[in-house]
């Protein structure tokens, strides 16, 4: 019983951690139809932030109950600088090529972000592990977990809410329905396209910092840590249908039950089931859960 | 050009990669590595003609390879001449069984769904002891028709044969090129409907280019591993597969020889930049890949082509 229950707080704290890094992504497809392979780079730039962010503040005596807004704050400073440097000093060029050539884009993007943030950073790894330690731990039955999962979780379904709520019911948010169903009538009825373009991206951008902002005091942060990411965030929104954010929950949460299941019973196989699940559904749903069928242009 | 010409063509070639390999043993090293690799961007030439992308062409990169490792091991077979094919075997096998899953995926989608695959296979030897986790394995010396080498000489060799088999794999993929389901290729990709109007299954056309495409990534996974001796699940990364993306988008992919031609600059540049900025070469890979997208879509030997033909290309 206890390891059941094991498993579903697994799930659950993991699950909310793959949504925050995978929102970001299924949110930039959705309207630009761009798949960011430099995504893993803004979570772990992100993660790079909010240790310089913390580090910096908790060294000039600041307490530590403060220091939870630095985290977002990171997330938000990496999002608003790099969001408009990569949509308006490149992507907006290419807007109108093969969704494969923006693909191989991104992967130069990835490439460069990989080592701007070498070169920013260094090589060495960064550990602020006090915004984690100080929340303490709460018990269950006879499983202790830490309270900052709680956080993280609690995170993942305010962006998850309010993302859901801007989209369904501010105007803004009908207006960029408009801009994700016909670009062109939307550009025709005097709709600003490619502000929503700039902020769209600058929102996943930071949504992907995010992950990586909260996930720092709970990891030492190393160069290359963006590269895993990429290919589980990849996993979840596939699973669930580019584009749909219902389907990077369900998704998320998909992948990570079937993670927790495998590293519970059968741990050689965890990366393995990860993908595994990925390539089944796509046999039987090729565009993923919760995409709309689309029919073919000739 | 008369057979007889190309033939006495390749045989100088050979000759030269011969007497080069005798006087250059580092940089035989480095171009034999950059061939192995051009096998596997020359068959993600044939995919990317047809507007494919693969993500994840590393799945049958290290397939070859462990191929080649595991029949040394499994069965005590060392034989230059049993491996390679029977890699290209095992790969092409395995492509025809996942391709008719990936022909029916068309641009991200089969970018991704390739990654998986390969991913898959990574998380699949990285967690399988028996053949030494994350480490890899040993891969035994080889011999050649039975015939043990003295290891100074089997760079040369090697380097040799693979040459004769880039020149047999240019000559054959020209002359597939040049047939109607070799051209069907770059139609999918320009109108994929208006194929199957014709009568021709554009499906079809996806399968046969990836299990070429799969069987030229096997052989070269098996040479490269024959050559460095080793072989780790790194091979079935997604970014070793980026790397083959790469040199695919550097080369340029209209022509079978493009792809051999952007591995050597690849890595003669990688060797280099290694030694002098190891911490920026990415970037510096980055910022290539940029201004070839923007400024040569076609590739480097696109301008080759242009200055010879006198006319600009119009693919694109």
């Amino acid at each position: 019983m206890s390891e059941l229950t094991a498993i579903g707080i697994d799930s659950i704290i993991y699950a909310a951690r793959l949504f925050l890094i995978a929102v970001g992504l299924t949110l930039i497809y959705g309207v630009m139809k761009i798949l960011n392979l430099a995504h893993g780079s803004l979570y772990a730039i992100g993660a790079y932030m909010a240790a310089t962010f913390v580090g910096f503040w908790l060294q000039n005596g600041h307490s530590v109950a403060t220091s939870y807004l630095l985290l977002v704050g990171a997330a938000a400073v990496t999002g608003v600088i790099l969001g408009p440097i990569i949509e308006r000093g490149l992507l907006k060029f290419l807007y109108g090529k093969e969704p494969v050539v923006l693909l191989l884009v991104t992967y130069a993007v990835f490439l460069i972000l990989e080592d701007v943030a070498k070169l920013i950073w260094g090589v060495d790894s960064y550990v602020i592990s006090e915004p984690y330690g100080y929340l303490g731990n709460f018990s269950f039955g006879e499983l202790v977990y830490p309270n900052y999962s709680w956080l993280v979780i609690g995170a993942a379904i305010i962006a998850g809410i309010v993302l859901t709520f801007i989209l369904s019911s501010t105007k803004k948010g009908k207006l960029l329905r408009a801009v994700i169903h016909d670009q062109e009538v939307s550009k025709a009825v005097g709709i600003n396209v490619d502000r929503y373009f700039l902020i769209t991206f600058i929102a996943g951008a930071a949504l992907a910092a995010l992950g990586g902002a909260l996930v720092a005091p709970t990891i030492s942060v190393v160069p290359g840590m963006g590269v895993d990411v990429i290919v589980l965030a990849f996993a979840v929104v596939v699973i669930g249908g580019l584009g749909s954010v219902p389907g990077a929950a369900l998704g998320a949460l998909m992948v990570g039950v079937v993670r927790s299941l495998a590293i519970h019973y059968l741990p050689q196989v965890e990366l393995f089931s990860i993908y595994a699940v990925m390539a089944f559904v796509l046999i039987f749903k090729p565009k993923g859960l919760f995409a709309s069928e689309e029919g073919r242009k000739i | 050009m008369n057979r007889l010409v190309w033939i006495s063509i390749s045989v100088a070639i050979l000759l030269l990669a011969g007497i080069f390999a005798k006087f250059q043993p580092a940089w035989t090293f480095t171009l034999t590595i950059a061939l192995t690799k051009g096998f596997v961007a020359v068959g993600l030439a044939l995919l990317m003609r047809a507007g494919l992308v693969s993500f994840g062409q590393g799945l049958y990169y290290c397939l070859g390879g462990y191929t080649v490792g595991m029949l040394g091991h499994l069965f005590g077979i060392r034989d230059f001449f049993i491996l390679v094919p029977a890699a290209a075997l095992i790969t092409g096998i395995s492509a025809v069984l996942l391709g008719f899953l990936l022909a029916k995926y068309r641009d991200i989608f089969f970018a991704m769904l390739s990654l998986a695959l390969s991913m898959i296979l990574y998380g699949l030897l990285v967690k399988t002891p028996e053949l030494g986790g994350t480490d890899g394995f040993n891969v035994a010396s080889v011999t050649f028709f039975g015939v043990s080498i003295d290891p100074a000489l089997k760079g040369l060799i090697v380097f040799v044969i693979t040459c004769a088999l880039v020149i047999l794999a240019v000559a054959g993929l020209s002359k597939y090129l040049a047939t109607p389901l070799g051209k069907l290729g770059t139609a999918v990709k320009d109108n994929e409907i208006r194929v199957e109007y014709l009568g021709a299954s554009a499906q079809h056309v996806i399968h046969v280019n990836y299990v070429l495409a799969a069987i030229l990534a096997g052989l070269g996974g098996a040479l490269s591993s024959l050559i460095v001796g080793h072989v780790d699940p790194e091979m079935a990364f997604w970014t070793t597969s980026g790397e083959f993306v790469f040199i695919a988008v550097l080369g340029g992919v209209m022509s079978p020889i493009a792809p051999f031609s952007g591995a050597i600059i690849y890595e003669v540049i990688r060797t280099i930049a290694f030694q002098y900025a190891p911490n920026t070469w990415q970037l510096v890979l980055g910022a290539t890949m940029l201004l070839l997208i923007v400024f040569i879509p076609n590739g480097l030997w696109d301008l080759v082509t242009k200055r010879i033909r006198g006319q600009k290309g119009a693919l694109t």
